[in-house]
């Protein structure tokens, strides 16, 4: 489909940018995205930085860890949380965020982008 | 080794049970018991008319000796002791030789020669036999009387109402009730107590002749009083049963009774004694707990071990149900320099004295009458030597602000307190048994025997094994979330002993998964009381809260507030003017707080680093306004000033501020100094608040304003202020090693049972032995403080994190709005 084509993995920053086990807001256009660095996993997540609860633009500054097995992100104003993987609100009733594909290649760090995103 | 024991009585089958559980090599034991039974619980005698059988009150069955390779004889007293031969011949004819032999043969009831006691219907209180005659004669009885006005008359007065004899009379020589155990006033009130029960108490009475054929109906007094009487019990005090010792040769008291030494030795080196008819120092020990020591002594003796009898505290508890006598330690104080604390409350029938030493730390004895309830407390407390509250009255009028005393008062009992003295268990032993798995009182019963003696000490064996299982999380645990399995005070244990100083390495260590928004900002908390080291340093800033992570208050919008710390609420005007300074540069939002500072509220994180290093060139430091740590130190302006100050209020705000500041606990910390009573600092809203006195300051501890206002407690009065520094070291120190997280000073003592007295007992009087470990921590931890916004700006890396964009560090977050307030500016309100 043309539109693939579009689609791009975006350059965010270097690992060494982001705290090991925190997160860090990057900016796309106007957009901005949380991307975390999950050390103890070994893993990387991003997702919209602004939080649905009262639309603040908070989420990269909030605190990872998991419930069970779900990676999960709580947001600093009332701590509400968010799946990393889903984006689902695990502690109640506000909607889901929206969540992105994380690359990283040689030390540098990617995030996904549909070309309607960009 | 052959011990032959003469007497199976309640300290003869105690020596057994103790020597066997030393598990001694080649030793026989042979026991020559008087009664028809094996050993029984005497003093639990008059809960047969409650309805306990004989077998109910029997120490241990036949069966038990039997399994323990014990040779028993009952009903065969033993008739002759050949010294020099060491052989005993017993009513049946049995010999048997000795290398050791112990009497342990008791005591049986005085009874005075007063003409007419052999008449039937007159009976003496002491075996099975005798209460089963009372039992029987009972019913054709309607008029009884007791002769003895003392612990034992009492209880016989108390079986004869029980028994159905409610017209009964108590004939007591002396002029008044128990006086030997209690003072005059005392007496009254316990003779009005039981007056309400419906005996009759003669006083100063001697009888002179028991009247009536072979039976009796009658008793003559002195001035030729008479008393109709059917049934008559006599306890008039015990003689002890020396009469084969005396035909064998021993040494014998003047009185009575088998001369022993220290080591429960008689005359004769092969010839110990032990219990009630044992005389040692001149003295009978007619209760159950020395009897047991010196069976203990006794075993030491014949073991080669060195232990030695001292002599033993007589207290003692009526076990009246309904009426509470207790008398404790030294009842009278005989000393000039004793002073003692009544309690007399004639309407409900209370009388309360404690003689508390002249310097009013130590508790020597006391009486309780009509409430004693805090009797195996105050014993312990007078045994253990325990350090009084500085209200020492608290202990018998109970503490008055509402707490409770709940079983506080035992957590403050060292561990070797004697909890139960008949079966000499410490408080160290339950503790350890309910770490081990006893975890209720019948369990520990079972393996200490705690309890089984007379049963006085059941309550705080009770209060111990519910505190233990707390403390041991066992009921109430408080476990933090599912990342870990431990309460906020296991944790900080386990990360204090493990020297850990970074959340992830606790998480590896005791945690599992991956963490969350609950356990990290408390380890990292933990972390921070603990060693006081720069909060985001060793990745420890993901797991700190937002506020402590970006080093101020996240607010609407997502900016933050700037708090430079102003000691004491006094700044100068230079440093008013760098804040207003900083505030037009970087457009902020200024306002006075509640806790006499300045807020600058509206900054952008990117700016953050830059707004602080101006502040801190100027002399400023952090406030912590972010942090659960010292916030302010509330002052007024005190003497030097103020026509009614008394001290430099202002001064000792600052000295106190600057002391604690930084330090993170598990709530935030407030503070209050007032120069005078009018408390223009609201000290008593404080977590401590101090207020000047003509002699020093008041120390309040555990006021909270916010939802739940509550005014802080007194804890020390007229203390001048290094003593006042101490005691909110120990105070705050105390406070971080055991609160649950997020809860206030005030709520934790709400919580704390015991309340103020126990909080006071640990901090004043070092209950806990606490307070020089309490006051080295709180040293650390002051001496270890560095402003954490200066080390953050001066750190390349620290001050990288200072930034809205990751991609785009100097751009600010454009979604920030702002609205016109007064000349200044606001956040712009929630969607
Ligand atoms: C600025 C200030 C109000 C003011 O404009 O005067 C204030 C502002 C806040 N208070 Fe406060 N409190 C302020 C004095 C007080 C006082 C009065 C005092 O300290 O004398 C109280 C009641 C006294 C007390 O704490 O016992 C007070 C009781 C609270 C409470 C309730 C605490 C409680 O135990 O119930 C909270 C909520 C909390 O801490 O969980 C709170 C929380 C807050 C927070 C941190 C809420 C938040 O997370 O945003 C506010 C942040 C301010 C900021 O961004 O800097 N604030 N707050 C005062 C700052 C004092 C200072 O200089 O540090
Ligand atoms: C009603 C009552 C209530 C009491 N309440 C309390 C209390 O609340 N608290 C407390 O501490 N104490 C109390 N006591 C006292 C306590 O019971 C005694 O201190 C304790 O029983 C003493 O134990 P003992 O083994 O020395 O003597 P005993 O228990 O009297 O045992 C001695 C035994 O030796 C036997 N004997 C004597 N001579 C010979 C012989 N020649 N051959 C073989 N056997 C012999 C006797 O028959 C007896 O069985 C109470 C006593 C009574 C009677
Ligand atoms: S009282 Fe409430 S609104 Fe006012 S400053 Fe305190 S927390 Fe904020
Ligand atoms: S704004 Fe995120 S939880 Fe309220």
């Amino acid at each position: 489909m043309v539109e693939t084509m579009n689609n791009t993995w975006f350059l965010a920053c270097q690992v060494q940018d982001v705290p090991e086990n925190g997160g860090v807001c990057v900016k796309v256009k106007d957009q901005q995205i949380a991307l975390f660095h999950f050390a103890r996993r070994g893993e990387w997540y991003a997702t919209q930085n602004e939080c649905p609860h009262r639309q603040q633009m908070a989420l990269s500054r909030g605190m990872i860890g998991s419930q069970g097995e779900e990676p999960k992100v709580a947001c600093p104003f009332h701590k509400k949380t968010f799946s990393l993987k889903t984006g689902a609100c695990l502690s109640g009733d506000v909607e889901a965020i929206k969540t992105y594909s994380v690359m990283v290649k040689d030390e540098s760090v990617y995030i996904f982008l549909e070309s309607d995103e960009i | 080794m052959k011990i032959i024991i003469i007497g199976n009585g309640m300290v003869g089958y105690k020596f057994c049970e103790k020597l066997i559980a030393k598990n001694p090599q080649d030793i026989e034991l042979v026991v020559f018991g008087e009664e028809i039974r094996p050993a029984y619980d005497r003093v639990h005698l008059s809960e047969f008319f409650s309805g306990k059988t004989a077998k109910d009150l029997e120490m241990a069955p036949a069966s038990w000796y039997e399994d323990h390779g014990v040779k028993l004889h009952i009903g065969d007293p033993v008739m002759h002791v050949d010294c020099q031969n060491r052989t005993v011949t017993s009513h049946a004819g049995i010999t048997e030789s000795y290398d050791y032999l112990v009497f342990a043969t008791g005591s049986s009831a005085f009874v005075p020669p007063i003409p007419g006691v052999e008449k039937d219907g007159v009976f003496i209180y002491r075996t099975i036999e005798d209460l089963e005659m009372m039992r029987d004669w009972a019913p054709k009885a309607k008029k009884g009387a007791v002769i003895g006005g003392g612990l034992l008359g009492l209880e016989a007065a108390k079986a004869m109402i029980d028994l159905g004899v409610t017209d009964t009379h108590v004939i007591e020589f002396a002029p008044r009730l128990m006086p030997r155990q209690i003072d005059e006033t005392g007496s009254a009130i316990l003779q009005a107590k039981l007056e309400s029960i419906g005996l009759h108490i003669l006083t100063s009475t001697n009888t002179l002749e028991i009247t009536g054929s072979d039976k009796i109906s009658g008793m003559r007094f002195q001035n030729d009083q008479l008393l109709d009487v059917d049934m008559l019990v006599i306890s008039a005090g015990i003689k002890p049963r020396d009469e084969l010792a005396k035909s064998a040769g021993l040494a014998i008291g003047a009185r009575g009774g088998i001369l022993v030494d220290s080591q429960m030795l008689t005359s004769d080196p092969h010839i110990l004694a032990i219990g009630e008819c044992a005389l040692y120092e001149g003295m009978i020990y007619g209760l159950v707990a020395p009897g047991y020591e010196m069976a203990e002594v006794a075993i030491a003796t014949l073991l080669g071990s060195d232990k030695q009898f001292t002599g033993f505290d007589m207290s003692t508890k009526l076990k009246l149900i309904g009426i509470d006598v207790a008398s404790f330690g030294d009842p009278f104080s005989s000393d000039a320099e004793v002073r003692s604390i009544v309690l007399e409350d004639r309407n409900k029938g209370i009388y309360k004295r404690v003689n508390i030493s002249a310097d009013g730390k130590m508790l020597l004895g006391g009486i309780l009458i009509g409430d004693a309830e805090q009797y195996n407390m105050l014993l312990q407390t007078c045994k253990n030597q325990v350090v009084l509250p500085p209200n020492p009255e608290d202990i018998i009028l109970g503490s008055r602000g509402g707490e409770s005393e709940g079983g506080a008062g035992v957590l403050s009992l060292p561990d070797d307190a004697m909890i139960c003295s008949c079966e000499a268990v410490s408080k160290g032993d339950i503790c350890s048994h309910v770490i081990n798995g006893a975890e209720n009182v019948e369990a520990i019963k079972k393996c200490t025997k705690a309890g089984t003696g007379c049963g006085g000490c059941v309550p705080m064996v009770k209060d111990l094994v519910n505190h233990t299982l707390k403390s041991q999380g066992i009921y109430v645990r408080n476990v933090i979330c599912e990342h870990f399995d431990y309460s906020r005070q296991e944790l900080l244990d386990l990360v204090h002993l493990h020297n850990l100083r970074s959340y992830d390495e606790v998480l590896s260590a005791h945690g599992h998964g991956d963490g969350c928004e609950v356990c990290k900002p408390l380890v990292a908390s933990l972390i921070a009381s603990l060693w006081n080291e720069m909060i985001l340093d060793k990745g420890n800033d993901t797991a700190q809260d937002s506020n402590d992570r970006f080093l101020a208050n996240i607010q609407k919008g997502g900016t933050y507030s700037v708090v430079p710390r102003i000691p004491g609420g006094e700044i100068t005007p230079d440093k008013l003017i760098v804040i207003g300074e900083v505030a037009k540069e970087y457009n902020l939002y200024t306002k006075i707080t509640g806790g006499q500072r300045i807020d600058l509220f509206g900054a952008h994180l990117t700016d953050l680093p830059a707004i602080w290093e101006k502040l801190i060139e100027a002399g400023f430091e952090s406030g912590h306004a972010y942090g659960k740590a010292l916030r302010t130190v509330k002052s007024c302006v005190g003497s030097t000033w103020c026509r009614f100050g008394l001290h430099d209020s202002v001064s000792f705000a600052i000295q106190i501020e600057e002391r604690y500041r930084g330090i993170r606990a598990p709530h935030k910390i407030k503070g209050g100094v007032s120069g005078c009573i009018r408390e223009c600092a609201e000290a008593q809203s404080k977590d401590f608040g101090i207020i000047a006195t003509e002699k020093g300051w008041n120390l309040h501890v555990c006021g909270n304003g916010g939802s739940k206002p509550q005014h802080a407690l007194l804890l020390a009065s007229d203390i001048d202020s290094e003593t006042c520094i101490r005691y909110i070291d120990r105070f705050l120190m105390f406070y971080i090693k055991t609160a649950d997280p997020l809860t206030r000073t005030a709520t934790w003592l709400n919580k704390l049972e015991g309340g103020i007295d126990y909080l006071r007992n640990v901090v004043v009087n070092d209950s806990l032995g606490l307070a020089e470990e309490l006051e080295s921590e709180m040293q650390k931890l002051v001496d270890n403080y560095v402003c954490e916004w200066k080390a953050a700006v001066e750190n390349p890396e620290f001050r990288k994190r200072f930034s809205h964009f990751v991609n785009a560090p100097e751009e600010k977050d454009p979604t920030i709005d702002f609205e016109v307030l007064r000349d200044q500016k606001k956040a712009k309100a929630w969607n």
